[in-house]
């Protein structure tokens, strides 16, 4: 699979709300709620306009929260990065 | 319409016209000591309305109409025109409200805080709220509970109590009879019968209460208590807001301020006595 790049939402396009062990997401572009948990707001705090992969974001999240970025977690980053982009939350670069 | 009437529940103005005299007196009835501004205008607008001229007459049966209508709404028998009035009344709001985020909860009052309780049909959060309105609770609402976006407070919606089945002995055992309406028997939700608030909680409607409390009841079963997290509540408010997808940001904002500013539970009881002690022990640990 390749490893494909993606942005964040256009700076102000979500307005995000932690609530305990969930993340309610309020998308002001599709006036969606979404709600979520560990690490896809992690992913989405590390993400901006320019456009970053599952690989650079690994290495992003390990160092932000001393993860050794090894065995497959490249793998599911790059799962989560799907998924975030099927919910409107971050965009194909 | 030939027989209509106004009636001011909380922020809500409903203008409501019938077919018949029947229902409109007894919603008269109901409502005989709510404030009336009959210079303000509608919010809502309930008809009920026979379907064919001759059924006037005829099997006489109640369609509900308004600024909103569900079209698959069965027609009811006449002598359910109360039912239909009601259940036209919580349409009209539930769909049409905008300016406040509508919770599909009951909800009491003490010393300016409010607790909040939100179940399905069958929780007893109703009836709860009856009782402890018979207490030193001020009802603020067994059905629909408003929030105002812009302060985080709750605010009344005191209609007329909708008893049903059990609770119609309960409740009438400790109040006036003259509080009471006719008694609905065999409608589609059981048994009804509705209580008229008490004249202060009447007199209180539009006194906003801030949040101290949300509990989610389930009627039935041991006591438990069960402390619910600030996602939990915040799922299932979404789910018991009518109006929080039209609300957009406002809604959102709201609802995740209620949940971060006030306690959740999710408790059981196996009756209403049980159930009281409980709200009690939880809203004095609430506000210590």
């Amino acid at each position: 699979m390749p490893d494909r790049a993606y942005r964040a939402a256009s700076p102000g396009a979500l307005r995000v709300e932690p609530l305990g062990e969930l993340t309610a997401i309020f998308d002001r572009r599709s006036m969606q709620t979404h709600l979520v948990v560990s690490p896809m707001p992690e992913i989405l705090g590390l993400m901006d306009d320019v456009p970053c992969n599952a690989a650079a974001l690994t290495a992003r999240l390990a160092a932000a929260f001393d993860l050794d970025g090894e065995g497959d977690t490249c793998t599911i980053i790059a799962e989560r990065l799907g998924e975030l982009a099927a919910m409107g939350l971050v965009e194909r670069a | 319409m030939r027989h209509s009437t106004r009636i001011a529940v909380g922020p809500v103005q409903f203008r409501i016209g019938s077919d018949w005299a029947a229902p409109i007196a007894a919603l008269d009835q109901l409502y005989a000591n709510y404030p009336q501004d009959d210079a303000r205008p509608a919010d809502a607008t309930v008809r009920l309305f026979a379907a064919r001229p001759w059924r006037r007459w005829l099997r006489p049966s109640v369609h509900i109409g308004g600024d909103f209508v569900v079209p698959d709404a069965l027609p009811l028998p006449l002598s359910m025109g109360l039912l239909a009035a009601e259940m036209a009344m919580n349409l009209q709001v539930a769909l049409g409200w905008r300016r406040h985020m509508l919770l599909h909860a009951s909800a009491v009052a003490k010393n300016g805080r409010a607790l909040l309780m939100s179940g399905e049909s069958g929780s007893g959060k109703s009836t709860l709220a009856a009782l402890l309105g018979e207490g030193d609770w001020r009802l603020m609402g067994d059905e629909f509970t408003l929030i105002d976006p812009a302060s985080g407070d709750a605010l009344a919606f005191p209609r007329a109590v909708s008893l049903k089945n059990e609770a119609i002995a309960e409740v009438a055992a400790r109040v006036d009879p003259a509080r009471l309406g006719p008694l609905l028997g065999g409608t589609p939700k059981g048994d009804i019968r509705h209580l008229i608030p008490r004249p202060e909680a009447i007199a209180a409607m539009h006194e906003p209460a801030r949040p101290a409390l949300l509990l989610f009841p389930r009627f039935g079963g041991q006591t438990a208590v069960e402390r619910m997290g600030e996602g939990e509540a915040f799922v299932r408010l979404t789910e018991a807001s009518t109006n929080y997808v039209a609300m957009g940001e406002a809604g959102f904002a709201a609802l995740t301020r209620l949940v971060r500013e006030t306690p959740a539970f999710g408790i059981s009881y196996a009756d209403s006595a049980a159930g009281m002690a409980l709200v009690e022990q939880l809203w004095d640990e609430a506000l210590r």
